[in-house]
């Protein structure tokens, strides 16, 4: 087994086990907000000695390990073949190890051959920069969450949400209305206003790359950032849905442009098993350095 | 907390309601999506395995074999109930069960279902896989592992003190359809 392959394999342990501590900071504030003695409380209480317990035993925090992204970026010349073989036997160990669940069904037979490794996982997306540093980031998205994901064509006559920041604040705040707690709230969205529907579902999930604790550039957004998590914590759904005073622990938003006709707002749940990891690679294919 | 020891009794269960906090301790089935329209479509449960007066836990776990060839659980955390909701009535008639584990809540058919039969539906913590797995201290069998996969099989899990919250009750409560008409209301105040 090569370097690269024991940095990736490591990469995907340390996402499956461990919540960064931007997420976990957030979950424990969270806990602090409950009303004591409520069942949004012991919901919460669980969701943190869970935490700690992932951790400690280097075991999945959820058992559904979910949809296997990686976002590599690294100089021009990075053998993207080399790579895509060593992160497929990586995700192939890490299965047998317990690290992953074996998680990947054929959509056709509904056969799982238990390896997590077939058509679309994992799934990589490589970008070039100028730096000859490689860069590894992986997001381990439960279907739970998926599922309540949603993409909305402005204008929405039944949400009254026309094509402007209002429009999209409205297409937003309905999406976390009808997720309710079914994405194992409280959650965090990753948000793109515009794209086409592919481009603008992937770059929704890369929102979820950023840090909880960063700052929008954009003015206008860094505002509607903070507005939806504000009103989304006044609705009162709360951890699981149970009734409580956080619904939402972040909210980040892109924008791509969008063609005349088309007006998308795509919406990615995360639930709170917030699974986010990366590194920075060694010239030698160890891990140098991670970043959350 | 109340605590529940499989097999349950109907009394029990019509005892419980929206919002208290259960502890269960007993055997745990394991079911989800394949056993669900296996069951609907006519489909047998295993010889020896019987539902009655039992616990239903959508759940696809992370299983392994130790050392000693025995299975252990790894994670163990529930999956959305809601796909189930066009099988659940069914399966809580048919089979008798009085309790179904999940997360996010159920429908109209299921929670009739649960008035009709005498079940309830119980919450647990979605993504809890390692607290969850700490309460499963063995798992004695596994049914339909070839047929369905590992994360769609019957496995048993002998549980001590599983936690969860009773979100529909068998007096046609739903802490879900509250919450949800309670947050609509909400949210038009913002829009």
């Amino acid at each position: 087994m090569n370097l690269l392959q024991d940095s990736l394999l490591e990469l995907i342990r340390r996402t499956s086990a461990e919540i960064p501590e931007d997420v976990h900071r957030a979950i424990l504030a969270a806990l602090e907000r409950e009303r004591k003695g409520t069942i949004a409380e012991s919901a919460m209480k669980i969701i943190d000695q869970n935490i700690a317990l992932a951790k400690n035993k280097s075991q999945p925090i959820c058992q559904d390990t979910g949809s296997i992204i990686f976002y590599i970026a690294g100089p021009v010349g990075l053998d993207q073949i080399a790579f895509e073989a060593a992160a497929k036997e990586a995700v192939k160990v890490a299965t047998k190890k317990g690290y992953l669940r074996q998680n990947s069904v054929d959509s056709l037979t509904g056969k799982n051959d238990g390896t997590n490794v077939g058509p679309g996982s994992p799934t990589l997306h490589f970008h070039q920069h100028r730096s000859p540093e490689v860069v590894v980031r992986l997001i381990l998205k439960g279907g739970g969450c998926e599922n309540v994901g949603a993409q909305y064509s402005l204008p929405n006559e039944k949400l009254k949400a026309n094509r402007d920041l209002d429009g999209c604040r409205k297409a937003i705040l309905d999406a976390v209305l009808q997720a309710q707690g079914k994405g194992c709230g409280p959650g965090i969205l990753g948000v793109c206003i515009g794209g086409d529907r592919a481009t603008g579902y992937e770059h929704s999930k890369q929102q979820l790359l950023r840090r909880l604790d960063d700052t929008n550039p954009n003015p206008d957004l860094d505002r509607l950032e903070k507005d939806i998590v504000e009103i989304a914590n006044k609705l009162g759904i709360g951890p699981m849905g149970f009734g409580g005073q956080t619904t939402l622990l972040g909210a980040k938003i892109g924008v791509l442009n969008r063609l005349p006709a088309s007006y998308f707002v795509s919406v990615s749940y995360m639930c709170w098993a917030y699974r986010r990891q990366g590194v920075s690679l060694a010239p030698d294919g160890g891990i140098a350095a991670w970043l959350y | 907390m109340i605590e529940l020891q499989t097999p349950i009794s109907e009394d029990q269960i019509r005892a419980l309601k929206v919002g208290d906090e259960v502890a269960i301790t007993g055997t745990l089935f394991t079911g989800r999506d394949a056993v669900h329209k296996y069951l609907h479509e006519g489909g047998k449960l295993p010889p020896g395995v019987s539902f009655q007066g039992g616990i239903l836990y959508h759940c696809g776990p992370v299983i392994i074999k130790d050392e000693a060839g025995n299975w252990k659980c790894v994670a163990a955390g529930p999956t959305t109930s809601i796909r189930e909701e066009p099988y659940q009535w069914q399966v809580i008639r048919d089979f008798g069960l009085r309790g179904v584990i999940g997360k996010g809540g159920m429908g109209d058919k299921t929670l009739q279902a649960c008035k009709e039969y005498g079940c309830v539906y119980l919450h647990a913590i979605g993504g809890a896989a390692q607290v969850l797995a700490e309460c499963v201290k063995r798992v004695p069998n596994v049914h339909f592992m070839e047929q369905f996969g590992a994360p769609e099989a019957i496995w048993e899990f002998e549980v001590v003190r599983f936690p969860a919250v009773v979100t529909m009750d068998a007096h046609g409560n739903s802490l879900h359809k509250e919450v949800l008409a309670a947050s609509q209301a909400e949210l038009a105040k913002y829009l």
